[in-house]
């Protein structure tokens, strides 16, 4: 027995040391930078222990930015995204003819470099003296005024990166909603048939309630993943997101830790733990709604 | 009543048909919004870049194709370095990850210790934290240890998913106990019985989390950016955005594009070979962001 319980942590051991360097006792050295104040990461040192960290960050105008911007993108994303692709999968899966080819077609994004093809975008919705730009040239096609997405006014901006965002999660949604439709049992189906029920009574009263949970899923990792947005403003916005006035409450946190305005793991810490109070949360709250309305 | 029942079948018959029409309408559109931003980006990337600065308005095809900016990313840009770069990173970290991930997931399944199911509990807890955490201090553990712009420092603190020693105990643990006892009756070694028995039969999960973090080392950017500044260590991520910011002259897009479609090739052939084993695993247990 003894020999092999040294074999089990024999064969965990690399686990963890890995786990314990870089996730578990970060985890505890989180909490202790945010409490210390006047941290100098250069000397090492800091004046005292307090609250300071925190109420420096909640003053900080770049913060609220951060804050008001991915509240926003959360706010405005994870409807519409979960929306549309619950109609596209409706769709996938009501036909039989060239499902496969739409299915690959629609997981293309996933696969993709987000910083590669937020490019792509960025030059689609750019306006330069050059160019008006693609998007541009169609808003002038059907008679409006182009504007410049990328450097222009905060709503056209804010656009923008909804409109990334959702191009960039679908996939996943997607694939994930197509999977449960398909799984749901067809007898139900069959039985309401028989019953002579309408097809939008079939909808609201089979098919939704038997892919709640996927959907309930889908409202948790979606409300998660866009309170962590980054790399995808990074993509379209550059590096410097506090001059773009679009920077994250991720964003915040790396821009604090590193780059023009970085060195301060203090004030990148108590951001951090923010952004964990505010997701999990949230995350509560979803799972409590979720009691109340999922039926499995 | 034939007659009734002849119209009846019609007008079923019609109602479905242009259910179709709106169905495949709707998909196509949105197909065709996925597939645009491809098809803008090799479009541009192969105008050449007076052509392209000359289209105040621009055009959906090119009569005079070329492939100079493709000569350009990789003579004027070191493209190739970082696509070296980002290739040895993700072949190291992906085997480091598998060999751990597999050591762990089989110790969990198959070997009884005390404090197993505890430190199991744990394990499962810590999926909960967000990386965002753990980097900072994880920034400055990297700094101090001196590995800013190694690979060391770029790798080691990528190797370790929870989620993945997760996915492959559950599989191992559906492997019937009497093929380990007869193994043991032979005296096969423990070492032995992973390597020959485990590992063969739950083959698809180990390829689904194989190519899961292919893909997520490939698109890595928050760790290389933090942790390199010298550009011979960038990854295909970072060097994408020195490139924008930096390397090529801002205006010359076309240049851009084409190192966005070098970049995005290698994932993209990879998806069309896998495509069912990549949807599979990420329905399984992936998520973006």
């Amino acid at each position: 027995m003894e020999q092999k319980s040294m074999k089990g942590w024999l064969y965990l051991l690399p686990a963890l040391i890995f786990l314990g360097v870089f996730m578990v006792y970060p985890l505890a050295d989180v909490f202790v930078y945010s409490i210390e104040e006047g941290y100098n990461s250069a000397s090492q040192t800091y004046y005292g222990v307090g609250g300071y960290n925190f109420s420096y960050v909640l003053h900080d105008p770049y913060f609220l930015q951060a804050i008001k911007n991915t509240f926003l993108l959360v706010v405005i994303t994870v409807p519409i995204s979960t929306g549309i692709a619950l109609l596209i999968s409706l769709g996938l899966t009501s036909i039989t003819k060239f499902r496969d080819f739409f299915q690959t077609v629609f997981f293309l994004p996933y696969v993709t470099n987000t910083l590669a093809i937020g490019l792509v975008f960025m030059i689609l919705f750019k306006k330069t003296p050059y160019s008006d730009g693609m998007v541009n040239m169609l808003i002038s096609a059907v008679g409006g005024s182009t504007i410049d997405f990328i450097d222009g006014p905060y709503w056209a901006k804010m656009f923008v990166l909804c409109f990334y965002t959702i191009w960039i999660v679908m996939p996943f949604k997607i694939l994930i909603l197509t999977s449960a439709l398909v799984s749901v049992n067809q007898d139900y189906y069959n039985a309401a048939r028989v019953d002579g029920t309408s097809k939008s009574r079939i909808f609201w009263k089979i098919t939704l309630p038997m892919i709640s949970p996927s959907i309930f899923y889908l409202i948790i990792t979606g409300f998660i993943g866009a309170f962590k947005a980054y790399s995808d403003v990074v993509a379209l916005f550059s590096t410097d997101l506090n001059a773009a006035g679009m920077n994250t409450i991720v964003g915040y946190v790396y821009d604090m830790l590193y780059g023009n305005s970085g060195g301060y793991p203090s004030y990148a810490s108590a951001a951090a733990l923010i952004l964990f109070v505010i997701v999990l949360t949230i995350t509560c709250i979803n799972m409590l709604v979720r009691r109340k309305h999922v039926y499995i | 009543m034939e007659m009734d029942l002849n119209q009846i079948e019609k007008a079923a018959l019609r109602k479905k048909r242009t259910q179709n029409i709106v169905v495949y309408t709707l998909l196509t559109i949105w197909g065709l919004m996925v597939l645009f931003p491809f098809y803008w980006m090799v479009l541009s990337s192969i105008k050449s870049y007076s052509a392209y600065n000359s289209e105040y308005v621009p055009r959906f095809f090119t009569t005079a194709p070329t492939l100079q900016n493709y000569k350009d990313v990789f003579t004027t840009v070191p493209l190739g370095g970082y696509l070296l770069n980002t290739v040895i990173f993700t072949l190291v970290t992906t085997t480091v990850m598998l060999l751990v991930t597999v050591l762990a997931a089989y110790a969990f399944a198959r070997i009884d210790f005390a404090g197993r199911d505890t430190l199991f509990m744990i394990f499962l807890a810590l999926m909960m934290i967000p990386n965002e955490l753990v980097i900072i201090t994880n920034f400055v553990t990297i700094t101090n240890a001196g590995l800013r712009n190694t690979f060391t420092g770029l790798i080691l603190p990528s190797v370790t998913s929870v989620f993945y020693i997760y996915l492959l105990r559950e599989n191992f643990a559906q492997v019937p106990d009497e093929l380990y006892y007869a193994a043991k009756v032979d005296g096969t070694s423990d070492f032995k019985y992973l390597w020959k028995v485990m590992i063969p039969i739950c083959r698809p999960t180990i390829i689904t989390i194989t190519i899961l973090k292919v893909i997520e080392c490939w698109n890595s950017y928050v760790w290389p950016r933090l942790i390199t500044d010298d550009q011979a260590y960038f990854l295909v991520s970072n060097g994408i955005q020195e490139i924008r910011e930096n390397g090529l002259g801002r205006e010359n897009i076309p240049a851009m594009m084409a190192a966005v479609v070098v970049i995005s090739i290698p994932l993209i052939v990879l998806f069309l070979i896998f495509h069912k084993k990549i949807m599979e695993g990420v329905s399984r247990g992936g998520t973006k962001g």
